[in-house]
């Protein structure tokens, strides 16, 4: 009995080694290849609008259209980081962002963009972080870009910088494709 | 060519890491003295080398060798001296540079320390120490060298992350480090005793010391990295459940454990295949959070250069000093046989109830912070838990535990009888609530909350239950062990620890508001009026300043200075908050947006007692510190030559 139970410790790192082995072959496909959404069509959601209450943030009305589909949380400190990037991109007025408030709390969403300024064109509330699970996201923040056809062209994992936005993104638009 | 110099210097080190390990392992094992006797001087020269290593990159940082990549992509020429030495662990190739010094340092006191310990045990533990050094230095030289040079040499550097540019965490990593590294010490010590099949209670003895400095270093590291949190990253939290956060709690939550039931292998012998499996659990974290922090599985705000080569050469690492740790245990722990059992009750039981809710506590945090990766790999799509999971499940044993923590101090070894001490206990328990209930309709404005309640009452409650006894002593006329002192200081920080924890969450005022030049707005009892801002220049950075007048009931509190700073090199911006202690409320504000026309967004909190989660997690500490100068780890020598303890061998620990 005592044999088999100081095994234990043994056996359950062993396991815990397979899942971080996992973990690191799966590592690079989300830095590099980035997600398996790539070239395919994002996810359809409608949800209700944060700013607007009443109205829906739909897939469908995006069609048509370029835009920047980021996930954020007032509870995330890395969107705090990457908030003054989004501001600039709105001010380039170069692609629309489309927010997804993942798991968050209406109030404090409202307050942080009244507090912080509102890079978002529309801000989609996802409370039981369904959409997000649709999307494969891994933590917030990410950030998608979406082509007119509503494929998934790129996805960015963590904080936004301005050197994704102007050496990974900026290319990938069209010339003067205008908010709108 | 100092950088080739401190190159050359990691390679020798190498060498002399391989060979420390070698004579340390193998000389005992063999019975080759002469083999056994050629591991100091291997750990001599292995610190000599590591040290050359790390001055030659401190050298190239003072002297702006923009030659050199590292010092290229985390100096420039407009940094200040202070951070200048601070950026050598700026990054990733640095702060393993880092580990590595801070390990032989270790390594060195550890051989002093150990010449009064018995030869072959000693060389033991000194080998276990050269396996880990061997790991990271060749971990560092073949995924992260420090001295790799830049051709051409840059003409500037890229400046150190301004976030990193502060005193607080210039500090932070040195200390937390340290922590880490002296778990090592902890994991060698257990694997010599293992390897060496010698597990009475003076291996428990000579660890002890080393364990309780480890975990007061860990414990500085951790409470500095929060309060750099709270002030400079500008949204006024002082934990965020950050899997790098995590990485450093959980060897603090072990350590706590292991700590604790050292104690009880020391004095009553019993625990031991436990105790060993925690000194191995408490290592496996901090490298653990090492691989989590380096490998880029696990997404987070402390952006460290990510890279999936060096997690798959940390986890090779981490399954082989790991993996041979427990198989030694899995050989090693049936032979252990315990001396007599305890009575429920006794300080056993309530140091055993210590360790599970302990090692549950880590539990829950590394299921959470393990989530997204164990999801991840089960192909269920990904999960990501933030506040929300933590802060109950953590919650659900940390209660418990404090309100053990009371009474187990004075349970008796052996025995579960309190005797005089339950009246004494239950005066401080009335004592407590009391307080509690002053402090929240007195002080605070009043409501009861039930968690408030029981978070302040068990704060006070523990600083006067560690009282209790000291107080006793002292009116006796008895002399006072600075283990008790030490003891007593570190569980009154707890307490501290808990009640401005409780505070800070029952009583927080926060208020997001858009302002303008002579605006005044009101936060709890405080009304913050906003003076107006101007322009400043720092030494590499230029920073708008914002003056917010505090006053209360018309008096005037304090003027607070938040700063928004725009670093020059990296062009990114930088909140400093302006913050002020008046009665142990914290009033903060941090610049928001400028949103024209004078007008800014400001963040206003005011946060009662939170200071003091600092100053608990500091009194913790220095409860460490005194407690490992007590005599009896000084004497280390007379005792191991003591006859040992107790005596009566009764029952294995499997029956007990």
């Amino acid at each position: 009995m005592r044999r088999l139970v100081v095994i234990v410790p043994l056996l359950a790192f062993a396991l815990l080694a397979v899942v971080l082995a996992v973990g690191v072959k799966r590592a690079p496909q989300k830095n590099i290849i980035e997600s398996p959404l790539i070239g395919r069509p994002a996810p359809e959601f409608s949800l209700p609008s944060l700013t607007d209450p009443g109205r829906t943030v739909s897939s469908n009305d995006l069609r048509g259209r370029w835009y920047l589909f980021n996930v954020w949380g007032t509870w995330c400190p890395g969107c705090r980081t990457e908030h003054d990037v989004l501001l600039e991109i709105r001010h380039s007025g170069e692609v629309p962002i489309i927010g997804l408030n993942w798991k968050d709390e209406d109030e404090k969403a409202r307050q942080w963009l009244a507090q912080l300024g509102d890079p978002y064109e529309a801000v989609a509330v996802d409370r039981d972080g369904r959409t997000a699970i649709d999307w494969g996201v891994y933590g917030a923040p990410e950030t998608f870009l979406v082509d007119p056809q509503g494929t998934v062209v790129y996805k960015h994992i963590g904080p936004l910088t301005r050197e994704v936005w102007h050496e990974q993104i900026r290319p990938r638009l069209p010339k003067q494709s205008g908010a709108s | 060519m100092l950088p080739e110099l401190g190159h050359f210097a990691l390679i020798l080190a190498l060498l002399l890491a391989a060979l420390q390990a070698f004579f340390g392992i193998v000389g005992p094992a063999t019975g080759r003295d002469r083999w056994t006797a050629a591991v100091v001087p291997a750990v001599a020269g292995q610190v000599v080398m590591v040290a050359l290593a790390m001055g030659c990159l401190v050298a190239a940082f003072i002297g702006h060798d923009f030659s050199v990549r590292y010092v290229a992509t985390n100096s420039n020429s407009a940094l200040p001296l202070f951070y200048r030495i601070a950026a050598t662990w700026g990054a990733h190739e640095g702060s393993l540079l880092l580990w590595i010094f801070l390990l032989a340092v270790w390594t060195l006191g550890v051989a002093i320390g150990a010449r009064a310990l018995p030869q072959r045990f000693a060389a033991r533990v000194l080998g276990v120490l050269g396996v880990v050094s061997f790991g990271f230095l060749l971990f560092t030289l073949a995924t992260s060298n420090p001295f790799e040079r830049l051709m051409p040499p840059a003409p500037d550097g890229r400046d150190l992350n301004p976030l990193l540019q502060d005193p607080a965490l210039a500090l932070h990593p040195p200390l937390l480090y340290t922590g880490y590294v002296g778990f090592a010490v902890a994991f060698a010590f257990a694997c010599a005793a293992m390897l060496e099949g010698r597990l009475d209670q003076y291996w428990a003895r000579w660890t002890r010391p080393w364990t309780t400095a480890a975990w007061a270093f860990l414990t500085v590291g951790i409470a500095l990295g929060s309060w750099w949190a709270y002030y400079e990253l500008g949204w006024g939290g002082y934990w965020f459940w950050d899997p790098v956060e995590n990485a450093s709690f959980m060897p603090w939550l072990v350590g706590t454990a292991l700590i604790h039931s050292l104690a009880v292998t020391e004095k009553r012998g019993l625990f031991k295949s436990w105790t060993l499996l925690l000194s191995i659990l408490a290592f496996s974290l901090s490298l653990l959070g090492t691989f989590l922090v380096r490998s880029g599985v696990l997404v987070s705000v402390h952006a460290f250069a990510a890279d999936p080569a060096r997690g798959v050469f940390i986890l090779a690492f981490l399954v082989l000093t790991i993996g041979s740790a427990l198989s030694l245990y899995a050989w090693r722990a049936p032979l252990l046989k315990s001396q007599a059992g305890f009575e429920f009750g006794s300080r056993e039981s309530f140091l055993l109830f210590n360790n599970i809710l302990l090692v549950v506590a880590a539990g829950t945090v590394f299921a959470g912070t393990m989530a997204p990766l164990i999801s991840g790999a089960l192909g269920l799509g990904t999960l990501s838990v933030g506040a929300p999971y933590f802060n109950p499940t953590f919650m659900l044993s940390m209660v418990p535990l404090l309100a053990l923590v009371a009474v187990g101090m004075h349970a008796s070894w052996k025995r579960g009888r309190l005797g005089a001490k339950a009246r004494a206990l239950g005066t401080a328990l009335a004592i407590a609530m009391a307080i509690a209930l002053v402090l929240m309709y007195g002080a605070y404005d009043g409501g009861l909350k039930v968690l408030t309640f029981v978070g302040l009452t068990l704060g006070v409650w523990i600083i006067g239950s560690s009282l209790i006894d000291p107080i006793d002593r002292w009116r006796r006329k008895l002399s006072l062990t600075r283990a008790i002192v030490g003891m007593t200081v570190a569980h009154v920080g707890l307490g501290v620890f808990v009640i401005a924890i409780s505070a800070v969450e029952s009583y927080t005022h926060e208020r997001d508001v858009a302002i303008g030049k002579g605006e005044t707005v009101t936060v709890g009892s405080y009304e913050f009026r906003f003076a107006g801002d101007r322009d400043i220049e720092g030494p590499n950075y230029d920073a708008v300043r914002g003056e917010v007048v505090v006053t209360r009931d018309g008096r005037h509190i304090t003027t607070l200075h938040p700063e928004k700073r725009l670093y020059w090199v990296q062009g990114s911006v930088m909140t400093e908050a302006g913050i002020d202690t008046y009665r142990g409320t914290d009033l903060f504000v941090a610049l928001g947006e400028d949103l024209g026309e004078g007008r800014w967004s400001l963040r206003i909190q005011v946060r009662p007692l939170i200071d003091f989660i600092w100053i608990g997690a500091f009194i913790m500490a220095l409860g460490g510190l005194v407690a490992l100068s007590d005599r009896r780890y000084r004497t280390a020598r007379e005792a191991a030559a003591e006859p040992a303890g107790g005596g009566v061998i009764a029952s294995e620990e499997a029956r007990a």
